[in-house]
């Protein structure tokens, strides 16, 4: 049935609850409010105040509260509102939950999901809409995933509070409200760590995630490019192999970050096919970024930050007819030299 | 493998050896200070790397813990935490084989002095950042909870943690919820090198307890019997689901923060006062009072505990360092993941 990706949210996570008792809910607003994105809409009536509980505005408390209930068999899914607020938290995930396996000889492990939205496009400013998984991908010992579809939503939520690590699910704001097709059900449910090829070409290779999967497609559509779109969707661990066999079959590789270029995600896709594929490579690496500004809220302003359909087709024409890699947008225009 | 390094008393058995009896408790507590006295020496000497956070002076309150709770009960403690690892139980052995980086410590040698662990008698991995097992404590709590069992939890820290934001969203949360969890602050009078007078603005810690309108109790953290007492009430208020307890000990850090601190910003004569309350010799003169035990006696345990513990010492040093392996395992639960 057709669904936007808030509604797709909550079905896999009323499905989770049905199935497996030890699946609990936590975050600000989520219980009697149904969540400020309504991600947890209607969950409070079918499981109760014990299953389903509003949190003081306390995100390391209940962050951790939710790493000790996973060591101590409850499943948590912890909802931190915006990406942001997860950083008076992050203790007790990075340091806390990813340790705990690994301080305890395998005694114990943390199960829990930490759902976080993200990412700009809503004007929501600065402290509201930054992406900030390179926060959490350098932590062994946690999965990280970003979901960029109705469909894809769904299926990464299920699969996330069942695997058995501490799991950050990622959630592009802007999504939310998209809708389309989603199949829901048990076989849904799959292994994390597996890219998705959103689209089949031949020319190149771009690897997307989030939001910037959409923003691919249309650039490519755009600019008449014949490319395999790859959505990443886990980014901790991330698959080796998809993306190595695209490359091996297109000889060119462009990533797309919602990311400020600094420190980005992208570095490290780049950086594992230049060393493992660089006879494969038939051109210069490539990635599409936002520029090394905070987000910043007036609509023109944002618009432009972002990776947009337009700035793709420009840069992948550029690039596929010098085979050289394009200036970004802000050096082009002369804004940074 | 030599004799010395086979336990042949596991932790849960070493945990039921506690509730026998004041000898008993006592014992453990000479155990505490002489593996704690092993250790400073080891790391003084350099035969260890890195670096240790003694608990010396503050057994009483480690096993007064230990003895008011239940093997399933949950604690998570410090990186001051060797005293409450002997006393919930875990043997010399996966204790100091850990200190001392070796595979058969109780996380085979990639924890290290910070970092002990054993659920078969409730101890949670220690946390080597401040305040962060107060919010741990209580989701543990928040499972028992939810899953209808009478366990409860208990979080100990220091006096420096009560100024840190998990201590305080940590109450709150438990206070709100309810949650089955006690909240021990070990106030030991000094935060790393700093004096808990220039940090914080009461002296008393257990009157924060009042503005998460919950029980605050203080306690001689330097008498077993007082501690054990308290934590027993605490527990069982917990067990009746009217909710959490803050109980502030009063002890004293008889050592430095940590290894490479002789503590000199101390006042003079400040150890000495403390010295005279020293656990040890308190319940040592309680127990030779009583006529539990003679003065003899008391020698000859703590004579007889420096030869073992010196005799486990000398079997671990023989040990080679794990096998490069160690590092690789139990990052993830399902598989390795690059």
């Amino acid at each position: 049935m057709k669904m936007r990706m808030r509604e797709a949210i909550v079905s896999a996570l009323a499905d989770e609850m049905r199935s497996d008792p030890t699946v609990i809910l936590l975050g600000e607003d989520i219980a009697g409010a149904g969540g400020p994105f309504k991600t947890s809409d209607g969950l409070l009536d079918e499981f109760g105040p014990m299953r389903v509980r509003d949190t003081p505005i306390s995100e390391m408390g209940f962050t951790g509260a939710a790493v000790g209930a996973s060591a101590l068999g409850l499943r948590p899914v912890v909802e931190i509102m915006f990406m942001e607020f997860l950083g008076v938290a992050l203790d007790q995930l990075v340091t806390e939950a990813a340790k705990f396996r690994y301080l305890s000889a395998g005694q114990i492990s943390c199960p829990l999901v930490v759902r976080a939205s993200i990412g700009a496009g809503l004007g929501f400013g600065s402290q509201h809409s930054q992406t900030l998984e390179n926060w959490v991908t350098s932590t062994p010992g946690l999965k990280v995933v970003t979901v960029s579809s109705p469909q894809s939503a769904y299926d990464l939520m299920r699969s996330a509070i069942r695997d058995p690590d501490p799991v950050i699910v990622l959630e592009p704001r802007v999504l939310y409200a998209d809708r389309s097709e989603v199949e829901t059900g048990d076989h849904r449910i799959g292994k994390l760590g597996v890219a998705h090829l959103a689209q089949i070409g031949e020319d190149l290779t771009i690897v997307a995630m989030g939001q910037t999967v959409n923003i691919a497609v249309r650039g490519t559509q755009q600019a008449g490019v014949s490319a395999d779109i790859i959505d990443l969707r886990t980014l901790a661990p991330w698959d080796r192999e998809t993306v190595f066999n695209s490359v091996k079959k297109t000889g060119r590789l462009v990533v797309i970050e919602e990311a400020p270029e600094s420190g980005g995600w992208g570095s490290q896709i780049v950086s594992a096919v230049t060393e493992n594929q660089f006879r494969d490579l038939k051109s210069p690496t490539v990635r599409i970024t936002t520029p090394n500004v905070p987000v910043p809220y007036g609509k023109k302003l944002e618009s432009k930050f972002l990776p947009s359909p337009d700035e793709v087709a420009h840069t992948l024409s550029e690039f596929l007819e010098t085979g050289n890699v394009p200036a970004p947008w802000w050096v082009r225009e002369g804004y940074v030299q | 493998m030599s004799t010395v390094l086979k336990s042949t008393e596991t932790a849960i058995q070493r945990r039921e050896a506690l509730a026998r009896g004041a000898k008993q408790q006592f014992e453990r507590m000479i155990e505490i200070r002489t593996i704690e006295a092993v250790v400073n020496d080891l790391f003084a000497a350099g035969s260890i790397h890195g670096t240790t956070h003694l608990c010396v002076g503050q057994e009483a309150l480690d096993v007064g813990i230990a003895l008011a709770l239940r093997p399933t009960d949950m604690v998570t403690a410090t990186y001051r935490s060797h005293g409450i690892a002997l006393a919930l139980g875990m043997t010399p052995l996966e204790v100091m084989g850990e200190i001392m980086g070796k595979d058969v410590g109780c996380t085979d040698g990639v924890g290290g002095s910070m970092h002990l662990c054993d659920m078969s008698v409730g101890l949670l991995p220690t946390f080597a950042i401040v305040g962060a097992g107060y919010p741990v404590a209580a989701g543990a709590a928040l499972a028992f909870q939810t899953l209808g069992q009478d366990s409860v939890a208990l979080a100990m820290a220091g006096d420096g943690s009560t100024n840190i934001g998990a201590f305080h969203e940590s109450l709150n949360l438990a206070a709100i919820w309810k949650l089955p969890v006690i909240f021990v602050v070990d106030n030991n009078v000094y935060g790393e090198y700093s004096r808990i007078d220039t940090t914080t603005p009461i002296e008393d810690l257990y009157l924060r307890a009042a503005s998460f309108d919950i029980p605050g109790i203080v306690v001689d953290g330097m008498d077993v019997t007082a501690v054990e007492a308290v934590v027993r009430q605490a527990a069982d208020r917990a067990r009746r689901c009217e909710g959490p307890t803050l109980i502030e000990a009063k002890t004293y850090r008889f050592s430095g923060h940590s290894r490479a601190d002789q503590a000199p910003y101390r006042p003079v004569g400040e150890l000495e006062s403390w010295q005279q309350r020293d656990p040890i010799k308190l319940m040592s003169e309680k127990l030779v009072n009583e006529g539990v035990l003679t003065s003899d006696q008391v020698l000859q345990i703590t004579e007889s505990t420096r030869e073992s513990i010196s005799e486990l010492v000398a079997g671990l040093e023989a040990l080679p360092e794990p096998e490069y392996s160690a590092m690789f395992n139990n990052v993830w639960t399902t598989e390795k993941v690059t």
